[in-house]
């Protein structure tokens, strides 16, 4: 069996259990950190934005026997603008030439054909204008918000507010992250890319979803017993779809490096390559915040609830007896603390004084669900 | 549904998977049968895959109709360049709205795209103009073609003084009419049967408000008419660049200048009064073969306004001398035709002269479907030839095995045994969703493109998600202690909650995009919903019963260590039964 596995049977026996609730403070800063590079990233270097935005011609030639450079300067010549060539993995070229109207756009390509010598038709161009991106980037937005409120509806129905809310900021968390990564590295910014960002929706939700499901379950009659607090159900959910999500997250994401790979290495930049870019990075960012943000958030957002403070109230009590007498219920090293919480050795009490508290280890009991 | 009492004997559909099996089954092997029968073994290819031109246009806002870009003209407009643009032999193109105010126009490979652009992009406009003068179209020039009205093409002057014409012409609108030009292969006349209400028959004079004067002011009074002249004198209609502006920035009611090319292939330039009639007003117009003459003809009918405007206009200009007795049809500032007047005509007629069926069909088309509601401008245009088209696919199919192949040997090594039953979901979901796009070509007129295959690609990992959901939810159930048969029973009403919701929440993305999104995008985001809604189907009939019937294996039963079930070291605990904790799995709720 492999590793992962394992690693599988011992998160389900609770023999391994990583604090991401009771650590959600780090994981926040780490979070706001992220975020506001990524926001100051926008502001200083703003998105570079695809010729779809500035309006321009892209025009792809057939193998030939022409430098890079000289095709650059007869689209240059011919326009009288900049233009950026890449070679393509096919042995033609990709011929970028932003601020191009269509009289210009017309010569560049008979120009292009003369000095490829191959015939005008051979030559493909895509012509925009500037307004065409703003467009598809406007209706990226509308479909933006008609899906946020959608969303939010339909998991306040399937759950309840407080997931459908933590699942929402997971969400501008995920698009603003990856948004910043275009800003910071400076990819340029094509309605291919806004597709990609606009599926990077559905995928993280949609393991925030499974996330919030098996939590949905778990915390089900929870104020009936006094053994672990919401925190500690949240926790115990992640930890339980840990395996799940790592695999989804791996499985999705080798498609999409296909994609890239064979997109970027073979037919240069792309909506091929511009869609798995932004997924690529998205897909990440998503696995992340469902693990990190959207559930710890929930158990936040719930911990408020007079119910859920009742119940922290007496699963603390609970355990400061249990300590007080000296018991543990584990076999894992008892080391009960200074304030009398049972906490793993490896948890530090500081951080679960407050919420979350982990459970002990290899807890033989009360494993079942 | 009830999850499973501990008894072995599973509830429901679960205890007969073999009938979902087959069902799955027929299902397949009736869409490849479909595809087979309907000859459309592949999906039908995007522009973008296949070569080809795709144009999208965006309606502008013209100046004093700040609303005329809705709904209704968006339509309007779609049906009149689909119908031009196939109208003109163009076979297969696509046109559509997209989102409020764009228009895509697929032009597949094979057409010329450079002609079918010009008339797709920058059509828009027909006016009926009278005729105030006719020349040959270079500046400055003799007409090249002895003519019986030489007059009007020397001094260019629009006017009443011309009247060095000759030929009144008034009753026979035979095709060898001649003053010059275009004009003279045309005349104008009420279709033989006269359906049109009004006397179209006669000359009716009568009918007519104003029969006198050119409807423009007097052209010699003003500065305006001198430069006018000045603009038509100078004129050189052999000039691209010149013909191209000369529409511009023309409004219905000025007098103009404009060019046409006549039946010779030569240019002729006129000056042409305010529009009277514009293309709104025709309500259809086609080319037709005269069967009893034996010649093209094009006929027209107009709508109830466009009649009594018409009739206006003709009874008028059937009083004047040639060229005035001719009105030109104007489409986007050029004279398509200018047929003479022999009669006062109301709601129909038809225009004969020297027309081939192409030029007669070509101004039927034009005439019906000339007057587009707004004006647009090219917003892109992107052509690709076939074969770059096909490398992209190439690519794009690359990618898609290089990452089905990836999957699968993660799946293998991660779920030995159980891969089989991935593997073979896969396979399903791979033919469904073929079958289904192969057969959504002819159906609705689905196209392969670049961001569908993409958004297939993408899909395998939602696909293999479930299995994913599944797998770990039976692991979790042996790591309980039970054996694999009520464990794959138990496993399920969680799972397919799990699933549900998440394909959910999945589909909604795909369908939000879908619905207002542009273009290419579409394809993507149709693609995501389909293969999403597919990945129910095949959890659902496939996966799930081939489950349930592994699950009677020796192979799995038992624990193989091949399996991917193996309890050991799945870390089962051996002392099975346990009370329950406080989240006794309930009946789970049907997402």
């Amino acid at each position: 069996m492999s590793r992962l596995g394992n690693l599988g049977a011992r998160l389900y026996r609770g023999e391994v259990g990583y604090d991401f609730v009771a650590k959600r403070r780090f994981w926040y800063a780490v979070s706001i950190l992220i975020t506001i590079t990524a926001i100051v990233g926008l502001a200083v270097r703003g998105l570079n934005m695809g010729i779809e935005f500035k309006g321009g011609a892209v025009f792809t030639t057939p193998k030939a026997e022409v430098s890079v450079s000289q095709a650059q300067e007869v689209a240059e010549e011919a326009s009288g603008h900049l233009a950026i060539v890449q070679e393509l993995g096919t042995g033609g070229m990709r011929i970028q030439v932003s601020e191009l109207d269509t009289a210009q756009a017309d010569r560049v390509q008979t120009e292009l054909a003369e000095e490829f010598g191959v015939d005008r038709e051979k030559i493909n161009a895509e012509l925009v204008g500037p307004s065409w991106g703003e467009q598809i980037a406007n209706k990226a937005w509308t479909g933006l918000g008609v899906f946020m409120i959608l969303v939010v509806i339909y998991l306040a129905i399937a759950f309840e507010w407080r997931m459908a809310i933590a699942a929402l900021i997971a969400l501008i968390h995920d698009i603003t992250i990856t948004v910043g990564v275009y800003a910071l590295v400076g990819l340029e910014v094509t309605p291919g890319t806004v597709i990609g960002l606009l599926t990077i929706l559905g995928y993280s939700l949609y393991d925030t979803v499974v996330v919030f499901d098996s939590l949905k379950e778990s915390s089900k009659d929870i104020t009936k017993q006094t053994r672990w607090t919401y925190s500690d159900v949240a926790n115990r959910s992640i930890n339980s779809t840990l395996v799940r999500s790592i695999n989804t997250t791996v499985v999705a994401l080798l498609p999409v490096a296909g994609l890239l790979f064979i997109g970027g290495g073979v037919l240069g930049a792309g909506m091929l390559n511009d869609i798995s870019l932004s997924l690529f990075v998205g897909l990440a960012a998503g696995a992340y915040s469902s693990i990190f943000i959207a559930t710890p958030l929930v158990a936040d957002l719930k911990e408020r609830e007079p119910q859920m403070k009742a119940l922290k109230k007496r699963v603390l009590a609970k355990r400061a007896a249990a300590a007080a007498k000296g018991e543990t219920d584990d076999g894992s090293g008892p080391d009960p603390d200074d304030d009398g919480v049972e906490t793993d050795d490896a948890a530090p009490a500081a951080a679960g004084a407050v919420v979350g508290q982990r459970r002990g280890r290899g807890r033989p009991s009360g494993r079942s669900r | 549904m009830a999850a499973p009492n501990r008894g072995r004997r599973p509830t429901g559909s679960q205890g007969k998977p073999g009938r979902a099996l087959a069902l799955i089954l027929i299902a397949m092997v009736a869409l490849t049968g479909g595809m087979f029968w309907a000859g459309q073994l592949t999906p039908r290819l995007g522009i973008d895959l296949a070569g080809g031109t795709t144009i999208t246009l965006e309606a502008k806002n013209q100046p004093g109709a700040p609303n005329a870009i809705n709904e209704t003209n968006m339509n309007t407009a779609v049906g009149i360049i689909e119908r031009r643009v196939n109208g003109l032999g163009v076979s297969e193109a696509e046109v559509q709205t997209q989102g409020d105010s764009n228009i895509i126009v697929n032009i597949p490979k094979g057409t010329n795209s450079q002609q079918a652009r010009e008339q797709v992009g920058t059509t828009a406009q027909l006016y009926f103009r009278p005729v105030l003068t006719v020349a040959a179209g270079a500046p400055n020039q003799e007409q090249p073609a002895p003519s019986p009205s030489p007059s009007a093409s020397e001094s260019g002057k629009p006017a009443d003084g011309d009247k060095a014409t000759d030929k009144p012409e008034a009753g026979a609108p035979s095709p060898s009419a001649t003053t010059q030009g275009r004009a003279v292969t045309e005349g104008l006349k009420a279709p033989a049967a006269t359906p049109s209400p009004s006397g179209s028959g006669e000359p009716e004079a009568s009918e007519s408000p104003a029969p006198s004067d050119t409807p423009a002011p007097d052209p010699s009074a003003d500065p305006a008419t001198a430069a006018l002249q000045k603009k038509f004198a100078e004129l050189d209609c052999s000039d691209d660049k010149v013909r191209g502006t000369l529409g511009d920035n023309v409004k219905p009611a000025d007098t103009t200048v404009a060019c046409g090319m006549n039946s010779a292939d030569q240019w002729e330039k006129y000056i042409l009064g305010p529009a009277e009639v514009d293309g709104k007003d025709v309500d259809d117009a086609k080319g037709e073969l005269d069967q009893q003459r034996g010649l093209w003809k094009v006929t027209m009918e107009f709508t109830d306004s466009g009649a009594k405007k018409f009739s206006t206009i003709t009874s008028r200009l059937s009083q004047q001398q040639p060229p005035m007795n001719q009105f030109a049809i104007v489409l986007d500032g050029e004279v398509v035709s200018a047929p003479q007047v022999n009669q006062t005509l109301s709601a129909s007629a038809e225009i004969t002269g020297d027309f081939t069926q192409e030029s007669a069909q070509n101004l039927g088309n034009i005439l019906s479907y000339g007057a587009l509601p707004l004006t647009f401008e090219e917003q892109s245009v992107t052509t690709v030839t076939a074969a770059l088209g096909g490398e992209q696919l190439q690519a794009g199919l690359i990618a898609g095995a290089i990452g089905l192949a990836l999957v699968i040997v993660y799946l293998v090594v991660y779920y030995r045994g159980l891969s089989l039953i991935a593997i073979l979901s896969l396979l399903a979901s791979a033919i469904l969703t073929y079958t289904l796009m192969a057969l959504l070509g002819p159906a609705i007129g689905f196209a392969l493109n670049l961001p569908a295959v993409c958004g297939a690609i993408v899909a395998i990992g939602i696909t293999a998600d479930s299995f994913i959901v599944y797998f770990e939810r039976i692991r979790d159930e042996i790591r309980e202690g039970r054996t694999l048969r009520p464990a794959v029973e138990r496993a399920w009403p969680r799972a397919r909650r799990t699933i549900l919701v998440s394909d959910f929440v999945s589909f909604l993305s795909a369908v939000v995009l879908f619905v207002v999104t542009v273009g290419k995008v579409q394809g993507f985001a149709f693609t995501l919903g389909l293969t999403t809604l597919l990945d129910v189907v095949v959890v659902f009939f496939f996966t799930k019963p081939l489950m349930t019937i592994l699950a009677r294996t020796k192979f799995f039963a038992s624990g193989h260590k091949w399996s991917g079930l193996d309890p050991k070291r799945l870390g089962a605990k051996p002392p099975l039964r346990r009370s329950r904790r406080v989240s006794v799995p309930t009946d789970p709720k049907e997402a």
